[in-house]
């Protein structure tokens, strides 16, 4: 925890608070009423972006906690998620049970795969682990186009819509509720975890693991811990794509999904949860913003449209390549910049930047 | 034993380009530990630049290899100077995240260039069959197997003989004392990934002579993985062996046995060799343990 330049802490609740100061709360305050107000207000069409945005936060944590948090590699957060998403969907399908129990069971099942997973990296480490995961999405990524008997393969599998207090979640108005507590839920639960024993122990794991066994953190369980609690939340988000939709194929759990939850952290800020939502929200309305974009110059540039596909996924890579380069450590550094410098304007400080003298 | 026959040169030719592709990823490994996922774009990016000098253009084949050839390093400098240059010395994930999104950008511009659909032209290998007692087999496919094999062998004689080669192999050692002894990292990255590129783009070439052009020839990028880790990340050797040996599985598989697995079969391959001997069949035994 850093602590703030002129802020003191009096008692033991403020010293503990996740958002102690009265302008972080002020924030907060802006933010949740923005998101109720949301709703009232937005199109059809931003409520369906805003419920994606929703669902890839709950998605780029899970994922956040093992790359950003834990410093172990997973290109398989695709595979995790079709877990997720098919678990809940035959469960409720199948065996008729409903959806909150079946979203539940499959956060559990895709923690237990992922702990499975989770066992190369007893003995792998870094790229040879990155390739061990991409691996793991492959076969994951097989076994659901060609198991056909459980998954239905290549064909779609449709589900009923949830029931919450008696309302279908069959619109994205209603949907959203249940979206937005969810990542609220998930990103509260992140932020308490990483401030607690284990969380300080995935970090100690990600910056020197052989010190981190010296100060008595069991290294290898550590691990599993990291890639269970990533893979729960990983496999809530692709339950979440499951009942969004209430309709589950597996083009959206592929290996470039996998690479668009990395691209979200990455972007965002590795181990930050601010970072996974802002990196979410930026990945997500990215191909929307240039598809709207194409649409406006369509009149002037007939052939914008056929292009438009080929412009989305390079402006992706370029985005990619150069906040890696300008600003490894993402949106989330970026906004605190800003923050920063605001805090104490019009003098220069800034927090973390050693002077000279 | 025709069919045996006839399939054990398919996956020959296949996995002869396989290698091809993993050459130039063991290339870039070995000289600055970059894990390249942009391998197989820059075997996209040969296939379209010879269907655009031969077939859109109209230069002669020679030439038109020659021009391909050029295109191919000058766009890997680039990237080597643009874009790996500024990350030298970061964490592993961002190596990798920055080839994955060259290799979105790659396949971004080549498909707005060129468009979705596969395009066939006339290949300047030959396109009738051969006669080999009993059995006829495509003699694009048996060619293409000899080329590749000089080609690589080209590298590893590069490797073994020549400055820059063996500068390579130093800066792979011990980076401190190569630069201690007055190699240019810079200049090694740069020829590294030229190379890379050239071998890329010449399984490009051939892979545009024998199953045409079209993006899909990207999805060879994730089987270079395979590959590599078979023969071991830092071996030319390991990635002609491992080539070879992925794609007669594959071809082997995808006809005894079918349902798709050939499709499969590759990663399970990667698992097992993960778990027995991650370093590969010939690669150096170092790997870090925790």
């Amino acid at each position: 925890m850093s602590l703030d330049c002129g802020v003191f802490h009096t008692r033991y609740e403020s010293d503990m608070g996740l958002r102690p100061r009265p302008l972080q709360r002020l924030r907060l305050g802006i933010f949740a009423l923005f998101a109720l107000v949301f709703p009232f207000v937005a199109s059809p069409y931003w409520l369906d972006l805003a419920n994606q945005v929703a669902i890839a936060t709950v998605g780029a944590i899970g994922l956040n906690i093992l790359v950003g948090y834990t410093g172990q590699i997973s290109l398989g957060q695709g595979a995790f998620m079709a877990i997720g998403a098919y678990t809940a969907g035959l469960l409720t399908l199948n065996f008729g049970v409903p959806w909150g129990a079946s979203v539940f069971a499959a956060c559990l099942v895709t923690a237990a795969a992922g702990a499975f997973f989770g066992l190369p990296s007893l003995r792998l480490k870094g790229l040879y682990l990155a390739i061990a995961t991409l691996a793991a999405q492959e076969i994951v990524e097989w076994g659901m186009t060609h198991w056909t008997a459980v998954t239905g393969g290549t064909e779609a599998i449709v589900l009923p819509a949830p029931v919450l207090f008696g309302v279908r979640m069959n619109t994205n108005f209603s949907f959203y509720w249940l979206a937005v507590l969810t990542a609220a839920g998930t990103a509260l639960f992140a932020a308490n975890l990483m401030r607690s024993r284990i969380g300080r122990a995935f970090e100690a794991v990600r910056d020197q693991d052989i010190a981190a066994s010296v100060i008595g953190v069991d290294v290898f369980r550590t691990k599993l811990l990291a890639f269970a609690t990533s893979s729960f939340f990983v496999g809530l988000a692709g339950a979440m794509i499951a009942f969004h939709r209430n309709i589950i194929t597996w083009e959206r759990f592929t290996l470039s999904t996998s690479i668009v939850f990395l691209a979200m952290i990455i972007v965002g800020g590795l181990g930050s949860i601010r970072g996974s939502f802002l990196g979410a929200a930026l990945i997500t309305l990215l191909p929307a913003l240039i598809t709207n974009l194409g649409r406006a110059i369509q009149d002037t540039a007939p052939q914008a449209a056929s292009i438009l596909p080929y412009a989305q996924q390079a402006v992706f890579g370029i985005v990619i390549i150069l906040f890696l380069i300008f600003e490894p450590r993402g949106l989330s550094k970026l906004w605190e910049n800003a923050k920063n410098y605001f805090h104490v304007w019009p003098f220069a400080y800034r927090r973390g930047e050693s002077r000279a003298r | 034993m025709d069919i045996f026959l006839q399939l054990t040169v398919s996956g020959l030719s296949t996995g002869m380009i396989y290698a091809l592709a993993a050459a130039g990823f063991v290339v870039i490994y070995k000289a600055s530990d970059v894990i390249n996922f942009a391998q197989g774009d820059l075997l996209l990016l040969g296939t379209y630049l010879i269907f655009f000098g031969v077939a859109q253009v109209g230069l002669p084949w020679s030439l038109g290899v020659g021009v391909t050839l050029l295109l191919a390093v000058v766009v890997a400098l680039a990237v080597e100077r643009l874009v790996l240059r500024p990350l030298v010395g970061e964490p592993i994930i961002s190596m990798i995240m920055v080839t994955i999104g060259l290799s979105s950008v790659l396949r971004g511009v080549t498909g707005a260039l060129w468009g979705p659909n596969p395009r066939s032209f006339d290949s300047f290998l030959p396109a009738g069959d051969i006669a080999l007692g009993p059995v006829t087999l495509s003699a694009a496919r048996v060619l293409s197997i000899p080329i590749a094999l000089a080609v690589l062998a080209g590298l590893g004689l590069f490797f073994r003989h020549t400055r820059d080669g063996i500068a390579m192999r130093a800066i792979a050692d011990d980076q401190q004392a190569a630069l201690s002894m007055g190699i240019s990292i810079p200049r090694v990255f740069g020829v590294a990934w030229g190379l890379a590129a050239v071998s890329a783009a010449l399984g490009g070439i051939m892979l545009a002579g024998i199953v045409g052009v079209s993006p899909n020839v990207a999805s060879i990028g994730l089987r270079v993985f395979p590959v590599v880790i078979l023969g071991g990340l830092d071996s030319i050797g390991g990635a002609v062996i491992g080539g070879a040996v992925i794609g007669l599985l594959e071809v082997y598989v995808g006809f005894y046995v079918g349902h798709g697995l050939n499709l499969v079969v590759p990663y399970v391959v990667l698992v097992l060799m993960l778990m027995v001997r991650p370093y590969g069949l010939f690669g150096k035994e170092v790997i870090e343990r925790v």
